[in-house]
């Protein structure tokens, strides 16, 4: 049994991006962290991006463990103080592209201030934030977020705080990207992450996630399944929907899509524009001037255009044999297909659903039995997504189940 | 040059070009002066939005590769603690100047201190060891940086400059010798085969060189108990690995690091055991007393942590008396009665803060001593 983990680590597609070694994770079944690191490592491996030049910085918490189980440079901080060491990596190396990946006690709570001021000096970060709606390692405490009326062990009445609405704390702190999905949005999640990992500037994405073992259970509001039929319910999508309105209720609406897509020079940019005229064209930064700087970044972004390309070339070519294989579709839907799959998006997040979410959980149970042919169903969702827009929501609903075998497995 | 000057100057001739700060009197000069140089020589300033951002910066910054340096007193201080621990787990290389002002709380924010010494070494929670220097003047300021740049390289340990703000705002010359009689410990960032990277060598000794972000060796460092590899080990037994590496690499190399200056310290029958501008009122009643006919010896504490335990051992017995005077309510003579093993009198000459002692009250507690 030990050899077959071994081999499903080294086979696992994530190999290489994920620390295998450091599995089984410790997140709960059911859990929406694990989600969301799939869909990280998949943006990072689309984005093109060199991975020897990406940092993940996390806080405490059950988010703040992602930091351990990402295979690149990676820092398990202090509570709430992601944001300020990752400030500290992209403003010693600005040639790094740091992620801070952390949840929202972490980031909102305890870290509060540093998540407005680096949004503020459009800090040249990329902030993934789960927001679960509670402090998961502490066993379920109220929030910033918790939306009011919900219980929690610190809140056994009710919540009566304001929550924060995030979207609408970061825009008003001047992020310039800023986007919500939750955890079921995998795709999305992955797409948004992608975009953030090719821009400049503070990038702050909100993924609302199911804390089954302690939110969930605690509002009776079912399990990580019931919570994502959920999710498919109360979702709207509303690209560049004025984050005034991204407020959540217990159990309401929750307003999903990008909402904020700007430019303003970053930080790093300000201090060159300031220093050059102070100094003149001999101003350097760590020994490079600035011309010196911008060619290597020139050069880089060419690298990573080339690696993007190539990943793509390769997922069209998986798609063109998969897809003539089973359904006859028109090629030439592929090299759109990131802005295809965003417009889409809108169209099918209010359909395809009701039905779908149960029935891939029924099978998933009994794909649990048979152990061998989880490989099979993850590769056949994974060329759907890339492809036909239309069927996103299916994707991502089979996505789940097939990441559950794997963890009992493990775990046993 | 003023001593807050001097501390941006000393860490600039040490290779640092990373400051993250936030202001807080009477530091704020430091960072200032950093901020004016930063352009010119190619380094970064960025005014945090907290001591507690400022820290946690270095310790991003460090592991990315710069050498770099945050400067606060007291209050800015208690918030630091919080990373200072984290730097001091993770073994992060970076120096702290702490100017030292009247407590507590908001206390004297304009006035002289020495009541930060056992918050330096015990602020951070749990066990940990850090290096802490004193200087006394300006040019120390600046030449005390430089050494704790190369002992936090060394070592890679947070080390702590222990000023006040009589040297802080102290206006005298100083002298910055050119750059190549400066020595400088670089950098030293691991470059051999991945399979062999280890973040860490729990083995008790310093010159284990960092790993820097963006070279390809995908650490990960953590604040809980961890492995060699970085990773997390949530036991006991690891714990006690970690924890005894971490005291051990500074207490076994005490003698590396500890620097004293001593005058007359042989067959002296009192010892005047000061640091910072402290010793500087202590010579005056040291003069006064010799030429009373007293046997005065000064040893003045340039290393305050780790304490220079087997020095004041040695001496005890032999001396009559240490006379230990300090601003603050008695927090260095704690470490002096612990190793004088009740074989000498231990003489406390506190000083609540807010100016410098008397020489004329040292002088009185030498006098006593001798009788």
């Amino acid at each position: 049994m030990s050899t077959d983990i071994k081999k499903f680590k080294s086979e696992s597609p994530m190999s290489g991006v994920l620390r295998m070694d450091r599995m089984p994770h410790i997140w709960c079944p059911g859990c929406g962290i694990g989600s969301e690191v799939n869909a990280f490592a998949e943006a990072v491996k689309r984005s093109g991006i060199d991975p020897k030049k990406l940092v993940v910085v996390s806080g405490i918490g059950c988010t703040g463990r992602v930091a351990g189980y990402v295979d690149f440079d990676s820092i398990h901080t202090t509570h709430g103080r992601a944001i300020p060491v990752a400030t500290g990596v992209k403003l010693a190396n600005p040639e790094l592209t740091v992620v801070v990946f952390s949840g929202e006690g972490d980031l909102t709570g305890i870290g509060g201030n540093h998540l407005i001021h680096a949004a503020r000096r459009n800090m040249d970060l990329i902030v993934i934030c789960n927001n679960n709606f509670t402090y998961g390692m502490t066993g379920g405490q109220v929030t910033p977020t918790t939306p009011s009326s919900a219980i929690a062990s610190t809140t056994p009445y009710g919540n009566y705080e304001y929550p924060f609405s995030l979207p609408f704390l970061v825009d008003a702190a001047g992020g310039t990207y800023i986007a919500r999905w939750t955890s079921m949005h995998a795709r999305n999640v992955t797409q948004s992450i992608e975009e953030a990992l090719q821009r400049k500037g503070f990038s702050f994405i909100e993924i609302i996630s199911p804390c089954t073992t302690l939110y969930l259970r605690r509002n009776r509001l079912g399990d990580g399944v019931d919570m994502l039929q959920d999710y498919q319910e109360k979702t709207i999508l509303k690209h560049g929907a004025d984050t005034r309105e991204t407020a959540i209720d217990f159990q309401g609406k929750i307003v999903i899509g990008k909402f904020v897509d700007k430019q303003k020079p970053t930080y790093l940019e300000a201090v060159d524009k300031c220093c050059i005229k102070l100094v003149g064209d001999d101003y350097q930064l760590y020994g490079k001037t600035i011309p010196e700087r911008e060619a290597e970044e020139k050069a880089e972004k060419e690298r990573i255009a080339a690696r993007r390309a190539a990943v793509l070339a390769e997922e069209n070519k998986a798609v063109v044999t998969k897809v003539s294989a089973k359904i006859p579709v028109k090629a030439g839907v592929k090299k759109t297909a990131a802005k295809v799959v965003k417009k889409a998006a809108v169209k099918v997040a209010a359909p395809a659903k009701k039905t779908i979410v149960k029935a891939p959980a029924k099978t998933a149970k009994k794909a649990t039995a048979a152990t061998t042919k989880k490989a099979a169903p993850k590769a056949t969702v994974k060329v759907v997504a890339k492809k036909a827009a239309a069927k996103t929501t299916v994707k991502v609903a089979e996505k789940k189940p097939v990441a559950k075998p794997a963890v009992k497995k493990t775990r046993k | 040059m003023d001593g807050d000057h001097a501390l941006a100057e000393g860490a600039l001739a040490a290779g640092c070009r990373f400051f993250a700060g936030y202001p807080i009197t009477p530091s704020t000069e430091t960072a200032e002066r950093f901020a004016e140089r930063a352009p010119e020589v190619g380094a970064l300033f960025i005014q945090m939005e907290d001591e507690l951002a400022s820290i946690a910066a270095l310790i991003g910054a460090a592991w990315a590769g710069q050498k770099c340096m945050t400067v606060t007193c007291g209050p800015g201080f208690s918030l630091m603690t919080e990373n200072l621990g984290l730097a001091a787990m993770t073994e992060t290389p970076l120096v702290i100047a702490n100017v030292q002002r009247g407590g507590p709380s908001t206390g004297l924010p304009t006035l002289t201190a020495q009541q930060d010494m056992m918050q330096a070494k015990y602020g951070p929670h749990g066990d940990n060891a850090i290096i802490a220097l004193c200087p006394d003047s300006p040019q120390e300021c600046f030449d005390l940086t430089v050494e704790a740049f190369n002992l936090s390289e060394f070592y890679r340990v947070p080390v702590i400059i222990l000023t006040d703000e009589t040297v802080g705002h102290m206006h005298e010359k100083v002298v910055i010798p050119p750059a190549d009689q400066i020595k400088v410990v670089p950098r030293n960032n691991y470059s051999g085969p991945k399979e062999d990277c280890r973040p860490y060598k729990f083995d008790s000794k310093g010159g284990h060189p960092m790993v820097r972000a963006g070279d390809g060796y995908n650490f990960h460092i953590t604040g809980l108990v961890h492995n060699e590899m970085g990773y997390p080990v949530m036991t006991a037994d690891q714990g006690k690995i970690v924890v005894t590496h971490l005291m051990e690499k500074i207490n076994s190399n005490a003698d590396d690091i500890i620097r004293l200056e001593e005058d007359q310290v042989e067959g002296a029958d009192i010892v005047v055991v000061s640091y910072g501008i402290t010793s500087r009122i202590a010579v005056k009643a040291i003069q006064d007393a010799r030429k009373e006919g007293i046997k005065v010896g000064s040893l003045r504490l340039i290393t305050i942590w780790p304490f220079c335990e087997k020095r004041i051992s040695e001496l005890s017995g032999k001396v009559k008396a240490f006379v230990v005077p300090e601003i603050n309510y008695g927090q260095m003579v704690r470490e002096v009665e612990r190793c004088a093993h009740g074989r000498s009198e231990v003489i406390s000459v506190n000083h609540c803060g807010g100016a410098v002692h008397d020489p004329e009250v040292i002088l009185d507690a030498i006098r006593k001593a001798s009788k």
